[in-house]
């Protein structure tokens, strides 16, 4: 069963702990700057969301990488970014209407969320079970899939 | 059924990719005219640099990848098409047939209309071809003249400035990426270049250029003129079209299309660079040069090429995202603004740092930015959705950085109250 992140984000406390778990896990440092998880503050903190790849079925930035630099991680179902063939050229990251595919300077090439190749670190680090790991198909309604049909330029009749 | 396909840059391959996966069993032929595998014109600025190889430019990695699905590579090029036999010709007098076809040739560099643009030595930078001689004649010392300080221009100044060249920009317009940035944004990026040792000149035209010794004379609209070694011509690109002149196939600035990237002949489409598409912002067919559009208009036009797959192409967004000498820029749709809209900007110019918003009523239609890369996709999402911003749209007027938290806050529900769950 392909498993994906479910963000409950009423249970996110802003402690920071999945950008943290992040940037350790795909860079060595605690780097808030270098995580690929956000947690974004609303109202002086008082909500607090975190925001990543949703995996999407669009698929913007593969779609629109000119050097077939992203591709479907078969295996956990998650856009992966090849280093080695990525360029730099970051059109992905206008494509992406999540914003959630960024340029990274000090690499020169683009990073996303893989999942961490099926064991996300952000979930495991998560002390309120804001951000979880479950079975793709327990996730429920998805709000944010939905509405990025709405960037389609395609409409099938 | 027959496809065949013109053009083998992004357009071209992701319609074959496409009408394959479609439809298994169709005959898929996909002419180009360069000697190389599909490549990306976009990679070219990174080969300059020799952060990849010529292997690092190409669209598709595997030797056999395109052999693997079945879709046939001709290196020739067309020189007419038949509608009345359903056929092209070759170059080399040999005749292909088709069911359907798409144009998607692309588009190729323009040269002004002056004395010795054809000269040894002046050079466009469109194609592999071009780099090898980009790159054999840009050795450290050299001096090199770039006519035009559009897109093309502005991608390989980092290129050039590595490899050690005196470097001169010429720009007949005000500014840098005039087509691209506003007044304020495409000035910060000439100042930043001129930082970087690059002499910039704006509202400047090259009048001519001769042939001096082993080298070359400039001449400028001012009455300077200037030696180099190496003239590179980035005026601009145009449509490749002249092969369509009595085919019937009817061409404004690019290849007229209706909404379903129909040409005006009978199973004839057009994609990409060549096509004039419809505009997500405007709702006019424009020609739209720039890689997602190309991968969109192919995808569009190899459904409508498919039975019983008809789609409808709501335009494509006109965004751009473009690295000079380090400093990033970016331009989304309306970016100019519209008629009765409203603006925002911002700008922290020491740090080359600036964001400007365009909105009709509360919803944004355009942007352009300097310096700022982080969830950038943002705006062409906002754009693209037309979500209405509500209290968001105040907000950002008083702080147009807050973009990020207008996108989380209205597209996942927190404005109202209400916190979102979402999953991937």
């Amino acid at each position: 069963m392909e498993k994906s992140l479910h963000i409950d984000a009423d249970k996110c406390t802003g402690c920071l702990q999945c950008e943290l778990a992040c940037s350790f896990e795909n860079d060595g440092v605690f780097n808030p700057s270098k995580s690929r998880i956000k947690v974004f503050e609303f109202e002086h903190g008082r909500h607090t969301v975190p925001y990543t790849c949703t995996q999407c079925a669009e698929a913007w930035c593969m779609q629109a990488c000119p050097v077939d630099a992203i591709v479907l991680n078969l295996a956990t179902g998650a856009k992966d970014v090849l280093s080695d063939r990525c360029v730099g050229c970051k059109v992905c990251t206008i494509a992406c209407p999540f914003g959630t595919i960024n340029y990274d300077k000090d690499s020169g090439k683009v990073v996303k969320c893989d999942l961490c190749g099926g064991n996300p670190a952000c979930a495991a680090a998560c002390p309120t079970e804001a951000i979880t790991f479950i079975d793709s198909d327990s996730t429920g309604y998805d709000r944010m899939r939905q509405w990025a049909g709405q960037t389609g330029t395609i409409v099938s009749v | 059924m027959r496809h065949l396909i013109i053009g083998a840059g992004p357009a071209g391959v992701v319609a074959a990719e496409t009408l394959r996966q479609l439809d298994s069993s169709s005959d898929i032929l996909l002419i180009g005219d360069e000697s190389e595998p599909p490549y990306s014109r976009m990679a070219i600025p990174y080969l300059l640099r020799g952060r990849i190889g010529e292997e690092g430019t190409y669209l598709r990695k595997s030797a056999r990848y395109f052999e693997e699905r079945r879709i046939e590579i001709l290196q020739e090029r067309v020189s007419t098409i038949s509608t009345d036999n359903r056929s092209v010709r070759l170059e080399s007098g040999n005749v292909e047939a088709y069911d359907r076809l798409l144009i998607a040739t692309g588009s190729s560099p323009t040269s002004p209309p002056i004395d010795g643009v054809d000269l040894p030595g002046v050079h466009s930078c469109w194609t592999l071809e071009d780099a090898r001689s980009i790159a054999a004649r840009s050795s450290s010392g050299s001096k090199v003249v770039l006519m035009g300080a559009g897109f093309i221009g502005c991608i390989i100044l980092e290129a050039l400035a590595s490899c050690g060249v005196d470097l001169t920009v010429v720009e007949l317009e005000n500014r840098m990426v005039p087509r691209m940035m506003n007044q304020v944004s495409g000035g910060l990026i000439k100042s930043w270049c001129e930082r970087r040792g690059v002499t910039v000149l704006t509202d400047t035209r090259v009048e001519g250029i001769a042939s001096k010794d082993s080298q070359l004379m400039v001449s400028l609209s001012e009455g300077e003129e200037i030696l180099a070694d190496l003239v590179i011509n980035a005026t601009g690109v145009r449509p490749n079209t002249s092969f369509l002149e009595k085919s019937g196939i009817e061409v404004d600035h690019g290849i007229l299309v209706d909404q379903n990237l129909r040409t005006t002949c009978k199973d004839i489409f057009a994609a990409g660079d060549v096509c004039q598409g419809r505009d997500f912002s405007t709702g006019d067919y424009t020609v739209q040069a720039i890689q997602p559009t190309a991968v969109e208009h192919g995808k569009v036009a190899a459904s409508n090429m498919t039975d019983g797959q008809e789609v409808i192409h709501r335009g494509c967004l006109n965004m751009n995202i473009l690295d000079t000498m380090g400093l990033v820029s970016t331009s989304f749709g309306a970016w100019e603004g519209i008629d009765g809209g409203q603006s925002v900007e911002c700008s922290d110019l020491a740090r080359f740092r600036y964001l400007d918003l365009q909105f009709d009523g509360d919803v944004l239609v355009g942007a352009n930015a300097l310096g700022l890369t982080e969830h950038i996709g943002v705006i062409r999402g906002l754009i693209q959705t037309r979500l209405r911003l509500g209290v968001w749209k105040e907000r950002l007027m008083d702080n147009p950085l807050q973009l990020m938290e207008a996108y989380v806050a209205v597209a996942h529900g927190v404005s109202d109250g209400r916190k979102p769950t979402t999953s991937s």
